[in-house]
């Protein structure tokens, strides 16, 4: 690409999630300063910026690697109790809450990573629904360990206990972790200027990743694995870059989530939240960025607006029905026919981008 | 001793009902190679309807199981018809979003008709337990049940697959859709009676599962749905023999990790378990090792 020719049909896309995202910013930001959005919507400004996050992390996974990942709320545990650990121990030594909040996102990063790493030697040497299960199964081991942890800390530091609780705190030591209860008592330090600062910083890292050589033989590997692997592409280095890559970003936002809610426990994040996830992503469009985006926020507020308050009981049940029709919609071939038709025929191979099953 | 060999029957008679549920999974991935989540639901509606028939209308435990197989037999029926069918070509994520929206509405469904306070499923296996080594371990009539239940299940699938012209047309079709419709095999309602029976076959495990943790909310199918999914990958999913495999060690694993490890790290040694068999064999322990070609 020449500069100063046309940007080509990706940058162009890229360019315009970014642009949307701080317009979304620009206008809710004032908005939600001066007071003028309702109490509920207050509240959920910084866990939509969290399952943004959440999704566009495992669209790298599912949409760009092309593999199922189950177990994507492990890693967002994972994240969540490391970082809330780490910003109710660094309380005193950093005292600023937004540099602690950055502090408890890094950290909370670096263990997901971490995991990432350990989940993803065995999980990538498998295929398909296999690495789908091995994936679900982290997940479930990921929530049993968190609920038998627990953590104090005292003047000398942080103590850990697995399976019984702490009885060696020294004078002046509290618990912050306490097993299957959780975290109580958090400090809400996260606000939606830092859950709009991660997700732009999640966007510029999938789509840096995306649109190098790196990521280029991630799609490749995706749509045909052996063509990738006989011209000489690493399998694992890559797979693992990108798996470990969603896995961090994904610690990210469990860190901002965390530390937004009064409480955390571990059976927040299970199965069905995992799930809820990939939703997500499926609604949004696989490796599409701006779908991620817009699912995830659009999914999050809808239960909570008027008009699904109004159903009361029926919400969920409304909400299951909307996701089989969507699905059923989106994929009857005389709509999408009918659609076809208004896209330019030159966009036609954008469509089939992201179709790996 | 007496501690193991309890341990061991206790497992083995979990495992009877995970290898029953697994049979749901195994069957249908094997036909329609999709992973349907809403099996787990199916058992939960299920143990509603045997409850509701047993509980408030007095009927006998046996009309009760009968009545329950039936319901969810037609229930499977008609969420193969009505979500899964349409996406027979689409991708398979598509379709497991499907079938995650159907758990979401059979879950919510039952929330609202039935309530979300937990029911306590009526113990309708009643009479003595079998005693053994002078009275020391005792095998429950629950016990007895689930396990002659899960080989009666076994053998009959065993003989519908092998000698029935359905069961050979189910085989057909999954081992080849296309190639099954050119030999006059109607794919659709093979695809539809395996869903009609692993429905069914979800109903009878339901209600086994039930017998032993008897208490019932919407959200009761969930996890041995999950457990159970999981034994049908262990031992391969799509191998009837391999379902019941993965299910009976599933079920002892689970039970000794309870009994001698811990009860709180009962579900991560199992998920661990799985972690390690799939490490040695990819596929499965008893699942076809698929060559891929270039």
């Amino acid at each position: 690409m020449k500069k100063g020719k046309k940007l080509s049909a990706t940058n162009r896309t890229n360019y315009l999630t970014y642009l949307g995202v701080i317009l979304a910013f620009a206008i809710l930001q004032p908005m939600s300063a001066a007071g003028k959005l309702s109490p509920t919507m207050q509240g959920q400004l910084v866990p939509i910026c969290a399952y943004v996050v959440m999704a566009l992390s495992l669209n790298l996974t599912v949409g760009v690697l092309g593999e199922l990942s189950l177990g994507h709320a492990g890693f967002m545990s994972v994240g969540a109790f490391s970082g809330a650990v780490a910003a109710s121990a660094l309380k005193d030594a950093i005292p600023n809450g937004g540099l602690r909040l950055a502090v408890a996102m890094v950290i909370g990063a670096v263990f997901a990573g971490i995991v990432g790493v350990l989940i993803s030697v065995p999980v990538l040497r498998l295929n398909g629904d296999y690495l789908a299960i091995v994936t679900l199964a982290f997940g479930q081991i990921i929530k049993s360990v968190v609920e038998n942890l627990y953590v104090g800390v005292d003047g000398r530091g942080l103590h850990f206990g697995f399976l019984k609780p702490l009885t060696n705190l020294g004078q002046g030591g509290r618990m912050i972790l306490n097993g299957p209860m959780g975290i109580p008592n958090i400090t809400k330090i996260s606000s939606f200027v830092a859950g709009f600062v991660l997700v732009m910083v999640t966007l510029a890292v999938i789509f840096n990743l995306v649109n190098s050589r790196a990521g280029r033989a991630i799609m490749a590997i995706r749509d045909n694995r052996i063509a990738a692997e006989s011209v000489g592409l690493n399998i694992t280095k890559y797979k693992m870059m990108a798996f470990v890559t969603s896995a961090a970003l994904a610690g990210a936002a469990g860190a901002l989530f965390a530390l937004g809610q009064n409480t955390i426990v571990a059976s927040k994040f299970d199965f069905n939240t995992s799930i809820l996830i990939l939703v997500y992503v499926v609604l949004g469009g696989q490796g599409k960025m701006w779908g991620s985006i817009i699912a995830a926020t659009f999914l999050t507020v809808l239960p909570e607006t008027p008009a699904m308050r109004g159903l009361a009981d029926y919400r969920m049940l409304v909400y299951a029905i909307v996701l089989i029709l969507v699905m059923l919609a989106t994929n009857n071939p005389a709509l999408q026919s009918f659609f076809a038709r208004f896209k330019k025929a030159g966009e036609d191979k954008t469509v089939k981008g992201g179709e790996q099953a | 001793m007496v501690k193991f060999l309890t341990f061991l029957i206790n497992g083995v008679s979990l495992g009877s009902v995970y290898a029953i549920i697994a049979l749901g999974y195994t069957m249908v991935y094997g036909i329609a190679k999709m992973l349907n989540f809403a099996h787990g639901d199916v058992i939960m509606v299920g143990s509603y309807m045997c409850f509701f028939a047993i509980s408030s209308y007095h009927m006998n435990p046996v009309a009760g199981v009968l009545l329950a197989m039936v319901v969810c037999t037609l229930l499977g029926m008609v969420i193969e018809r009505l979500a899964y069918k349409p996406l027979r070509q689409a991708p398979s994520l598509a379709v497991l979003i499907t079938a995650i929206g159907v758990s979401y509405f059979l879950q919510n469904g039952a929330q609202l008709l039935w309530g979300s306070n937990n029911k306590m499923f009526p113990a309708f296996l009643k009479g003595d337990a079998f005693s053994f080594l002078g009275g020391e371990l005792k095998v429950s009539v629950t016990t007895v049940v689930n396990v002659v239940v899960c080989v009666v299940v076994m053998l009959a699938l065993t003989w519908f697959t092998g000698k029935t012209k359905m069961g050979k047309a189910m085989r057909a079709c999954s081992e080849d859709k296309g190639a099954a419709q050119l030999m006059g095999i109607n794919v659709d309602t093979t695809i539809s009676m395996t869903f009609a029976i692993g429905s069914a076959l979800a109903a009878v495990a339901g209600v086994l599962y039930m017998s032993s943790y008897p208490i019932l909310v919407p959200t009761t199918g969930s996890m041995p749905g999950i457990k159970a999914f999981t034994a049908a990958v262990f031992g391969g999913i799509g191998s009837i023999p391999g379902a019941l495999l993965g299910g009976l060690l599933l079920g002892v694993i689970e039970i000794f990790a309870g009994g001698y490890i811990n009860t709180q790290l009962q579900n991560a040694i199992v998920f661990a378990v799985l972690i390690v068999v799939l490490l040695v064999k990819p596929t499965g322990l008893l699942g076809k090792q698929i060559r891929e070609k270039v």
